[in-house]
């Protein structure tokens, strides 16, 4: 024992180098590693991306420049103003108001909401999910139970009843309100995952070893669904951008005067403006459409990456 | 079996309970009276307090929720503060209308879904597949609404094909015509909403069929030199078909949460309109009545399908 650790130490920098660089190269990429070699493989998941993440910190800066309450001046001199004018790039509204500059407040408002409402319900979701799942029994039983009922409600009539209620909300309330009834699916997902996982043999070797409940459930089983995590909240990204502005689209969402792209969508309510005035709703619809289309593909990629077999990426 | 069953729906029954406890709270704290609009403007704030004593707006909760259980057990929901109507009377007009406008929905998603998905699993790999594959991945990751929206403006205003509001043209009379333009005023959109609801059916059944190609019981039936169109025919098919029928009750579910986008969108009178309006006037009865029906038909809806899921597939049920 002792001789052989003698020998051990006897090895050579050099030796030591590149034998830790072949340890290197033989185990297992990181995550990050493999997702950044997929869109490398897929350049349309590439191009989505960088799309997204321009077209976010465009409308995020952009709207920094624009005073939203001169904005939304009515001006009956701007009385549905043409697109591609000096002012108006994208023309404006019945009220005289400038849809571009909405365009891009409204952007920013809706993806917030979103990203908030993603990051809020998705962090439930995965820790309902864990520890329904891991637990199991009782437990899941009950928790499950919950999330039946959950299911049966009818969650938009509710979420506009309240948004009826709230006397003075903004865009932080409804964000916490819709994260209310957007967990489920995640929750699923993740509990069906972690009841197979929790069966696998590095759990029990923990749970003999004396680790806590929530050390195996935080640290062993959730870095090991961490793919499946990535991949769900993408996904629910682009699903809860269709949440707020499906909402403000019914007139339920933001406030008035806070434009969203849901509210420049339901421009096209009126008979006048679908046909004739098409500068008021079409440009957000065009918008939410690709930026929807942008974010499952980013999805896809994620997904494909985090499943060996159908990666496009060659190692 | 009977056990599943009877489990499934002693189940739905705490679950009605507790749902409509939740809607007649919230409903109960909607801001401003339902009377102020509808009466003699003259009228003062005694008359009005007076109006809402006599209603029982000014009952505890409790009270008026027991009330409310109990005339719901004797099929009156009050009155529609907005239309001075039995409320069950103007759900019931507007009922048939969500109705049918559901089932077709769901019929052209069964009619586009199963041959697409069929089609795809038939052809795994192949540019038929990636096409049904760009599809449901396009259907699958933009808002239902924003579809509806485009839709109803290139079929219906700018080529002028279907109509884009009401259930049936003023003009038409007789048996035939009314139920004629009906379905007319109906195909745009239930279409649209089943180019919505089929990306679901149509991933699934795709996996099923590519499951059941791979499947020992598919090689035997080729060994023994049954023709392929047979194998699909009475082996792949009856496999992969079953669970998909059974998914009927969960489409429900989505079909209806739909409807309050379809309708406004169309300006369809049907109960997703007639609760859009009414949350606009704080038509309490209203309003109460619809989110607790459409939470008891999404409860149906589960209930069809978790039952029908466990007679198809022995595996789910519960011993």
């Amino acid at each position: 024992m002792q001789k052989s650790l003698e020998t051990g130490a006897q090895l050579s920098k050099e030796d030591l180098i590149k034998l830790s660089d072949e340890a290197k190269n033989n185990a297992t990429p990181s995550t990050f590693k493999i997702i950044w070699k997929e869109f490398k493989a897929d350049k349309m998941a590439l191009f989505s991306l960088i799309f997204l993440v321009a077209f976010i910190v465009f409308v995020i800066v952009g709207s920094m420049f624009i005073n939203v309450s001169q904005m939304m001046q009515t001006n009956i001199m701007n009385y549905f103003a043409k697109p591609f004018t000096s002012n108006f790039l994208l023309g404006a509204d019945a009220g005289g108001r400038p849809i571009l500059e909405q365009l891009i407040v409204g952007s920013r408002n809706s993806i917030l909401i979103a990203l908030g409402l993603t990051v809020i319900s998705s962090a439930f979701g995965i820790c309902y999910g864990l520890i329904s799942g891991y637990f199991g029994r009782v437990t899941d039983l009950s928790m499950q139970r919950v999330y039946d009922f959950m299911m049966i409600i009818p969650s938009f009539m509710i979420i506009i009843e309240i948004v009826n209620i709230i006397p003075n909300y903004n865009a932080i309330t409804l964000t916490l309100l819709l994260s209310l009834f957007y967990w489920m699916g995640t929750q699923r997902l993740i509990r069906s995952q972690v009841l197979a996982e929790s069966q696998k043999d590095y759990v029990s070797a923990s749970k003999t070893s004396g680790s806590s409940n929530l050390k195996i459930i935080f640290k062993q089983i959730m870095p090991n669904i961490s793919s499946l995590i990535i991949v769900d909240t993408t996904i629910s990204f682009a699903e809860n951008i269709g949440v707020e502005t499906g909402l403000s689209y019914l007139g339920f969402g933001l406030p008035v005067g806070t434009p969203s792209l849901g509210t420049l969508i339901a421009n096209a309510n009126d008979a006048d403006n679908i046909t004739i005035y098409w500068w008021t709703w079409l440009p957000a619809t065009i918008e939410i459409i690709l930026l929807c289309l942008a974010i499952s593909y980013i999805g896809a990629a994620l997904r494909r990456a985090t499943n060996s077999t159908q990666r496009r990426s060659t190692d | 079996m009977w056990k599943t069953i009877l489990r499934r729906i002693l189940i739905m029954i705490p679950e009605l309970i507790i749902l409509s406890v939740i809607v007649f709270v919230i409903s109960k704290q909607l801001p401003g009276d339902p009377f102020t609009g509808s009466i003699n403007p003259k009228a003062s704030m005694s008359q009005i307090h007076h109006l809402m004593r006599i209603n029982g707006l000014y009952d505890p909760w409790y009270q008026q929720y027991w009330n409310w259980v109990v005339s719901l057990f004797h099929g009156n929901l009050g009155n529609s503060y907005q239309y001075q109507e039995p409320v069950t009377r103007l759900i019931a007009e507007r009922a048939v209308n969500t109705f049918w406008l559901s089932l077709l929905t769901m019929v052209m998603t069964y009619a586009i879904g199963l041959p697409m998905g069929l089609y795809a699993g038939r052809h795994e790999g192949k540019l038929q597949d990636a096409l049904v594959r760009i599809y449901t991945y396009v259907t699958m990751s933009i808002p239902f609404f924003v579809v509806l929206v485009i839709g109803c403006w290139i079929f219906g205003y700018d080529l002028n094909l279907f109509p884009t509001n009401g259930s049936v043209s003023p003009s038409a009379s007789g048996f035939l015509p009314v139920v004629l333009s009906k379905i007319y005023h109906m195909i745009l959109p239930a279409t649209l909403g089943a180019l919505f609801a089929t990306s679901g059916i149509t991933q699934y059944l795709r996996s099923g069929v590519i499951d059941a190609r791979k499947s020992n019981y598919v090689k035997t039936a080729q060994a023994k030199g049954v023709p392929m169109k047979d194998i699909y025919k009475h082996h792949i098919m009856r496999n992969a078909f079953l669970p998909i029928a059974a998914f009927a009750g969960y489409s429900i579910v989505g079909v209806l949460g739909g409807s309050l986008f379809t309708e406004q969108i169309f300006s369809y009178p049907g109960m997703g309109l007639l609760f859009l309006n009414a949350v606009n006037f704080r038509d309490y009865t209203v309003m109460t009545a619809l989110v607790l029906l459409y939470g008891f038909l999404s409860l149906l809806g589960t209930l069809i399908s978790d039952i029908a899921l466990s007679v198809v597939d022995p595996r789910i049920r519960v011993e």
